[in-house]
């Protein structure tokens, strides 16, 4: 029923022992020579951890590289919320850590979906990064006696995460940042601010440039390049509802889709544990709450689904602390899939507690009684902080109420071990490549790829593109730059003439609701069918009903809205085709059909170990199935089991 | 305790462009739930405004947690409204009451033109930070993380610094738009982690060069861009970029 392309992807992994290939194969790989650098022009679009980070070390090396982004500023890209900590194998609190270890953690934490090699380079990196941004003065928490302090994470046994109070993705982007605005400072990157990439421009199936609306002007701008590096994030916004920024979006990625840049596990979505439960049809997102509060919160619900008692009137005996019951061995620091899926169990139960018995307790009573509240504040003092103000109850008091919402979106672009798609020339980074994380990602871990990815991978893989690639020079009036401009501004023209009578936000609402529904924690086959029917009918509603007022000409929060919907539309239905062909549970993955007796997910590796990356012939057109295959000799896959 | 929904009057400033010359509005928005934030509100507004054909407000937002700086409002003229410690897109409904007028405008200062209704130009900010809020160490340049240590209090007082969003409600809420909270607090964090030490005169020299050249005005001294701050930044780090200056401007050696 799908169709399948005969031959398997290169993922051009290099032969060897995985603890060797990295170092051999930047010896392997060509160099661009000093002097010849100047001569390059490389554009990133994004300014998160990836794309900062590559436009600094991409910069510093010399090339020229125009950077973009759709904020205001680059500092703002959605990384700056990333709360908890980034992992590093430095083994400094001489428990037991080592690049082997963490290696080995982010395999089996993302369900043997991940490509090995990818992940075993992460983990070597890992421990530059932090020397990398200690240097840069990112304020890393630090012992009284001034070296670098450590928490635990889910899905570890080791004390690897290093942060910066609640605030590490803040401190880390504006190290990047800062990077980066020393080498605009320098002349050697150029800054493009509010710029939304619409189209990828091609050249004899070279990637050369891209076409990207200037959002105060409403002008579309063509610039053309050497080679380009996407860096834009991920996905979760298809569901409306999400810790996303409002503004992330799949529109870079999917336009390059559309262009034949394979689209790689869409269905991997994970669904953070602990966020800050939905209250009204007018929520306009959801707030984390950082994984790092279960290291000393304490999740529960009612023995009794009928308990009326406020939470702090409970007696022990009768709370149920069912991650501690089902997981004795991981207790509240199981991973997220494992966690998210618990909290659902019990609240499809009927023990779920608030007014819409879609929420659990996160209780930090034991903590404060033990450590004192001066402690707990010093920790996470700004998330508690956080949590009052939206919900205007105290923390300290009385438990949190928490839920499941969706977070951080591991599939993505194909790339192979240089991060280069299958579009020769474009470069794919951090969240919005599939890569590292497999089918669940750990927590601590996006923001190391994401600078993994821009300060020590893409320097040295694009070189060997761009030595070995034949360039010639594309002037902005190539008949491929006027045809890009051409199908972006007859988009826009599209969109703004359907004036119908129901407002973008309706139908992105509406879309999210059936991937919810269908497509989130928990999917089956009758259930994604009915989905793709849903977003079809959906989508051709969209384009006959829509109104965007206003014109191209402007600045047009409407426009630059329906463009992003327009696309999830489209993308939506491709996480359910792939959500539907995995026929298996996996990571963030489950489905209802295949589940062991005790409800935990199972996989299927006899049949799904691969990459399935998707190939788009157009809306509404069946895609092409390309698989990499996946193989574990260094980790060999067992049930995952944190029990 | 205050009604569960509230109908509001709100004021908005409307322009078009930077260039249009722009004028208050008067909104009637019934219903609104005091659970909503204060960006929620002005969703369903704009929803109800595009449903009557009208073109909605024009806000800057992003993050809605209050970490990317991005959301900017002058609410009854106080930048990020009356709550302390908190940015506009955490501002909820609960703080207001039946029957109130809010008046909504932009960030006002010279320094961060207004681009269309609500929504400024801040890159007056980067360029500040281009001029010289960093340290200067290449990717694949540094030495082993705990090879330099950093006193935990030294550390504190550096992140109390670095927590800075950069939206620009010091700017907004003081009367001279000074950017003096924003450049002391980079100043600050980078002056006083070792890793900052060695580029710390040409640092807080060509930050504030910038800063002048922006046209942003002179600190006033009274302490409404601390009151204004959503991440809390003291106006202590004022008075080390003083000293910062002063010490430079001697000493660098010219």
């Amino acid at each position: 029923m799908v169709r399948v392309a005969s031959e398997t992807l290169n993922s051009r992994v290099p032969e060897g022992p995985v603890d060797e290939i990295w170092d051999k194969h930047r010896f392997n790989m060509k160099l661009v020579n000093p002097a010849n650098k100047r001569k390059f022009t490389v554009i990133v679009v994004g300014t998160g951890l990836a794309g900062g980070a590559a436009a600094a070390s991409l910069g510093e090396l010399g090339y020229n590289v125009k950077s973009f982004c759709f904020q205001d500023s680059p500092r703002r890209a959605h990384s700056i919320a990333a709360q908890g900590g980034i992992n590093a194998a430095k083994n400094y609190p001489n428990d037991g850590d080592s690049v082997w270890r963490l290696f080995y953690d982010t395999v089996k934490g993302g369900d043997y979906r991940a490509r090995e090699a990818n992940v075993y380079r992460l983990a070597q990196i890992s421990n530059n990064i932090i020397d990398q941004c200690a240097a840069q003065g990112v304020p890393f928490a630090r012992e009284y006696g001034g070296t670098l302090a450590n928490r635990s994470f889910g899905g570890a046994q080791v004390s690897r995460t290093f942060y910066c109070r609640g605030q590490t993705g803040q401190q880390l982007l504006l190290g990047a940042y800062q990077a980066m605005m020393r080498q605009v400072h320098l002349g050697k990157v150029k800054m493009f601010a509010r710029r939304e990439m619409l189209e990828l421009i091609k050249v004899d199936g070279v990637v050369r440039g891209i076409v990207v609306r200037n959002l105060t002007t409403g002008k579309l701008e063509t610039h053309t390049a050497d080679a380009v590096v996407l860096c834009t994030g991920g996905y979760g916004n298809v569901y409306y509802l999400s810790t996303n920024a409002k503004g992330s979006n799949v529109t870079a990625a999917w336009r390059c889709h559309k262009q034949g840049a394979y689209f790689a596990n869409p269905c991997y979505t994970q669904i953070h544990p602990t966020c800050i439960p939905v209250s009204g049809d007018y929520q306009s997102k959801l707030t984390l709450m950082s994984e790092s509060l279960r290291n000393d919160g304490r999740v529960w619900v009612p023995k009794d689904a009928d308990d009326a008692r406020k939470p702090q009137d409970i007696p022990e005996e009768d709370r149920d602390y069912y991650l501690e019951r089902r997981y004795p061995s991981f207790g509240n620091l199981v991973p997220r899939d494992v966690a998210s899926r618990a909290a659902k169990e019990r609240c499809d139960s009927g023990f779920g507690v608030s007014d819409t018995g879609l929420a659990v307790y996160l209780d930090f009573r034991d903590a404060i009684n033990r450590d004192g509240e001066d402690t707990i504040r010093k920790k996470y003092g700004n998330l508690f902080h956080m949590y009052q103000k939206i919900t205007a109850e105290n923390p300290y008091q009385v438990p949190m109420k928490i839920f499941p919402a969706v977070h951080y979106t591991m599939g993505g672009l194909w790339v192979d071990y240089h991060l280069m798609s299958n579009l020769p020339g474009l470069f794919v980074l951090g969240e919005a490549n599939f890569s590292d994380h497999g089918a669940n990602r750990l927590g601590a871990s996006a923001l190391m790829q994401g600078l993994s990815d821009g300060y020590f991978v893409i320097p040295y893989t694009i070189g060997d593109h761009l030595a070995t690639t034949n360039l010639p020079k594309v002037p902005e009036d190539h008949p491929a730059c006027l045809e890009a401009v051409q199908a972006a501004q007859l988009r826009i023209n599209q969109l703004l003439a359907v004036n119908g009578s129901r407002t973008v936000d309706s139908f992105h609402r509406e879309l999210g609701l059936i991937m919810w529904d269908h497509c989130g924690m928990a999917r089956t086959k009758t259930g994604l069918e009915t989905a793709i029917g849903q977003i079809r009918d959906l989508r051709d509603q969209f384009w006959n009903e829509v109104r965007v007022l206003g014109s191209g000409g402007t600045l047009n929060q409407s426009l630059e809205k329906a463009g992003r919907v327009a696309d999830f539309l489209e993308f939506g239905e491709l996480m359910c085709v792939d959500a539907l062909h995995r026929e298996e549970s996996c990571g963030g993955h489950f489905r209802e059909e295949h589940q062991t007796a005790d409800g935990e997910a199972q996989r299927n590796d006899a049949n799904f170990s691969y990459v399935a990356a998707w190939e788009n012939h157009g809306v509404g057109e069946e895609p092409t199935l390309h698989k990499e295959p996946l193989s574990f000799p260094n980790v060999p896959p067992t049930t995952r089991s944190y029990k | 305790m205050s009604k569960e929904t509230l109908n509001l009057t709100l004021q908005i400033w409307r322009q078009e462009s930077s260039t249009a010359d722009g004028a208050f509005r008067d909104y009637k928005l019934n219903g609104v739930s005091t659970h909503m934030s204060f960006l929620e509100m002005l969703d369903v507004l704009n929803e109800q405004m595009i449903e009557a054909g009208e073109e909605p407000v024009a806000f800057d937002h992003d993050c809605r947690e209050g970490i990317c700086g991005m959301c900017s409002l002058m609410i009854n003229g106080q930048a990020h409204g009356p709550d302390n410690a908190t940015t506009t897109c955490q501002l909820h409904m609960r703080r207001f009451n039946d029957g109130d007028t809010i008046v909504i405008e932009p960030w006002r200062a010279s320094a961060f033109p207004v681009v269309r209704d609500l929504v400024v130009d801040r890159s007056a900010f980067d360029r500040i930070i281009a001029a010289g809020g960093y340290v200067s160490v290449n990717t694949g340049n540094a030495p082993d993380g705990n090879a330099i240590p950093v006193p935990g209090t030294t550390q504190e007082i550096a992140m109390d610094a670095a927590a800075c969003i950069g939206c620009g409600a010091c700017v907004a809420a003081c009367k001279n738009a000074s950017a003096m909270l924003f450049v002391s607090a980079k100043v600050s964090q980078l002056a006083v982690l070792p890793q900052g030490k060695a580029e710390r005169n040409e640092r807080v020299l060509n930050m504030v060069a910038e800063m002048d050249k922006e046209g942003f005005g002179h600190c006033t001294n009274t302490s409404e861009c601390e009151a204004a701050c959503p991440a809390e930044v003291s106006v202590s780090n004022i008075a080390r970029l003083n000293r910062e200056y002063v010490r430079a401007s001697l000493f660098s050696g010219g």
